[in-house]
């Protein structure tokens, strides 16, 4: 009886190296997206996150290593078929309305979804009233929100999102957060470059940091934040048990009671993300 | 097939919306203008002209294919710029901008993707030069009543040169810069251009060096040699001294002519496409 043969993953780089002529961009990175999960990418200026993501979704060549989208080679009709795209700087032809740039791109994802679709994705990024402003008249962050749309053209399994919320205003961000969150229920894997911290630790399931083209840290949120003490609040005042963990404060909470000291509060202290991020990335000036 | 449309039609949008395409136009207008306001005098002057009786000149034809000569080279000339605006920046330029990236993402095919931005401005340019030359050759049989001897292939020919610059310009949008581009292919045209008027200098004064140095020049940059040969074709029937007195101006035509050029003409724009499109399926956005 044959094996059944295993569910590719979403997105995957295996040994991925990149190299513009003298300067190594990418030194063999592996990563990957399963399917229903969003994976944050983090990193100062020049890591590599941007080259990563051109080639998961075939701007760029990869110059050794593969890289694969629904088990087919990035950059192929098969792979950009299951995948949706939405580039750091992009613009749309400012003569375009935004019903007609998300029409473009049906045609061009063979999206059978009309009207109708293009109607619910301006809703999705609140861009309903403005389905025939034309894109020259539109603030950046709408623009961004258009983007966000077209990248959502023929419901793509996987979505590619290279700082999608960089042009938003906070009302934005949250809009585009939610959307996340709905995808990934609805079994859309993504991959979001961002450098809003915040942002990639309410939404993704996994986070990859990138320093000089090579993946320092990787893991859940939960598992990349490191134990960094037990706060106790006594009547003594509040003291800070440095390298005690979860499993230590009960022990820590008795042997103040057996000392006969009153106890108001106790707090298991984690790292930030951001104090994950700056250990990993080291001083870069992201 | 929906692709290739879907894109060729977007570079369409894209090309008669451009600032550019309205200056060709309001150039193109007073160019004809102009023109046929040339014509009238031309040709209402004519009949007071009459040459010594020993030498045998037809002026009307003279100045038929004189005139028209001069047309095809502006229409020549404000196509090629129609062009290389159009086309200079479809990859470089559009990729600088972001406009690139989110049609690469789309399953059409990168190949398929140029092909269609080629085919777009293709159109554009040759239904631009067909109706100049067409209005050219109209303006002349209306006030001199002189038509040259071959209509439709001189327009064609233009035309042809015309999408050969295209294929160039699309070509070196892959390699340079749009600036770079656009310096380089309008180098190429005025390299073609002066390499046709030295064969008539060197035919004049019947130099095989310079005539050599010019067919050289021809078959390496065959807009030029298509563009010779349609002057070659409106003079075609003008024999004696009034045909030798063409060839000594600057609308004499082709000394590279015939179904050879055009076939190397033909190949040479293939192997333009095909060059751009192998260098644009490897090219990094």
């Amino acid at each position: 009886m044959p094996y059944p043969r295993p569910m590719p993953q979403a997105l995957a780089v295996h040994a991925l190296e990149k190299r513009y002529g003298p300067v190594q961009a990418l030194k063999g990175v592996d990563l990957s997206v399963e399917e229903s999960e969003l994976v944050g990418l983090l990193g100062p200026n020049g890591a590599g996150k941007s080259t990563l993501v051109k080639i998961a979704v075939g701007l760029v060549r990869a110059s050794r290593g593969r890289a694969e989208v629904v088990g087919a080679r990035a950059g192929s009709r098969a792979a950009l078929a299951e995948l949706g795209y939405l580039a750091e700087l992009f613009r749309f032809p400012g003569w375009y309305t935004a019903d007609e740039v998300l029409a473009l791109h049906q045609r061009l994802s063979h999206s059978d979804g009309g009207a109708a679709e293009r109607k619910h994705l301006l809703e999705r990024v609140a861009l309903a009233d403005a389905r025939n402003r034309r894109v020259d008249g539109m603030s950046k962050g709408m623009q961004q929100r258009l983007g966000i749309a077209q990248a959502l053209v023929g419901s793509p399994r996987v979505l590619v999102l290279d700082e999608p919320t960089s042009a938003l205003d906070p009302a934005g961000r949250r809009i585009v957060r939610v959307l996340l969150e709905e995808l990934r229920d609805r079994g859309a894997s993504v991959l979001l470059n961002s450098h809003l911290l915040s942002e990639i630790e309410l939404v993704c399931d996994r986070v990859a940091i990138l320093r000089a083209g090579e993946v320092v840290a990787a893991g859940s949120p939960d598992e990349l934040s490191q134990p960094r003490g037990v706060e106790l609040e006594t009547d003594e005042g509040v003291r800070t048990v440095e390298g005690a963990a979860r499993e230590d404060a009960a022990r820590l909470v008795a042997e103040a009671v057996a000392a006969g000291r009153r106890v108001y509060g106790v707090r298991v202290l984690t790292s930030t993300l951001e104090e994950t991020y700056l250990e990993a990335v080291g001083d870069e000036v992201s | 097939m929906s692709a290739v449309l879907t894109i060729a039609g977007y570079g369409f949008r894209e090309a008669v919306r451009r600032k550019v395409f309205a200056v060709v136009v309001l150039l193109t207008a007073l160019f004809l203008a102009l023109f046929w306001l040339a014509n009238h005098f031309v040709f209402t002057r004519l009949s007071t002209i009459s040459p010594p009786t020993d030498v045998n000149v037809d002026t009307r034809t003279f100045a038929g294919a004189f005139l028209l000569g001069l047309a095809m080279f502006a229409t020549l000339f404000l196509g090629v710029v129609l062009a290389v605006f159009l086309t200079l920046g479809v990859v470089s330029g559009d990729a600088e901008r972001g406009l690139l990236q989110p049609l690469v993402v789309r399953p059409v095919g990168r190949s398929t993707l140029l092909l269609s931005r080629f085919l777009g401005a293709a159109a554009v340019c040759i239904v631009y030069v067909l109706a100049v030359y067409g209005i050219a050759v109209a303006i002349i049989d209306v006030a001199g009543h002189w038509t040259p001897p071959s209509v439709l292939a001189p327009g064609v020919e233009l035309a042809g040169g015309v999408v050969i610059v295209i294929a160039l310009s699309i070509l070196g949008s892959i390699l340079l810069s749009s600036t770079a581009n656009g310096i380089a292919v309008f180098m190429l045209f005025g390299a073609g251009l002066t390499a046709g008027l030295l064969g008539t200098i060197g035919h004049a004064l019947n130099s095989h060096e310079i005539q050599h140095a010019s067919k050289i020049a021809a078959w390496a940059l065959p807009f030029e040699a298509l563009y010779q040969d349609g002057l070659r074709l409106i003079s075609s029937n003008a024999h004696g001294l009034t045909g030798f007195l063409l060839q000594l101006g600057p609308f004499g035509g082709a000394y590279v002519h015939g179904w050879g050029i055009r076939v190397w003409s033909a190949g040479y724009l293939v192997v333009a496409v095909a060059l751009a499109v192998f260098a644009f399926s490897r090219r990094d956005l």
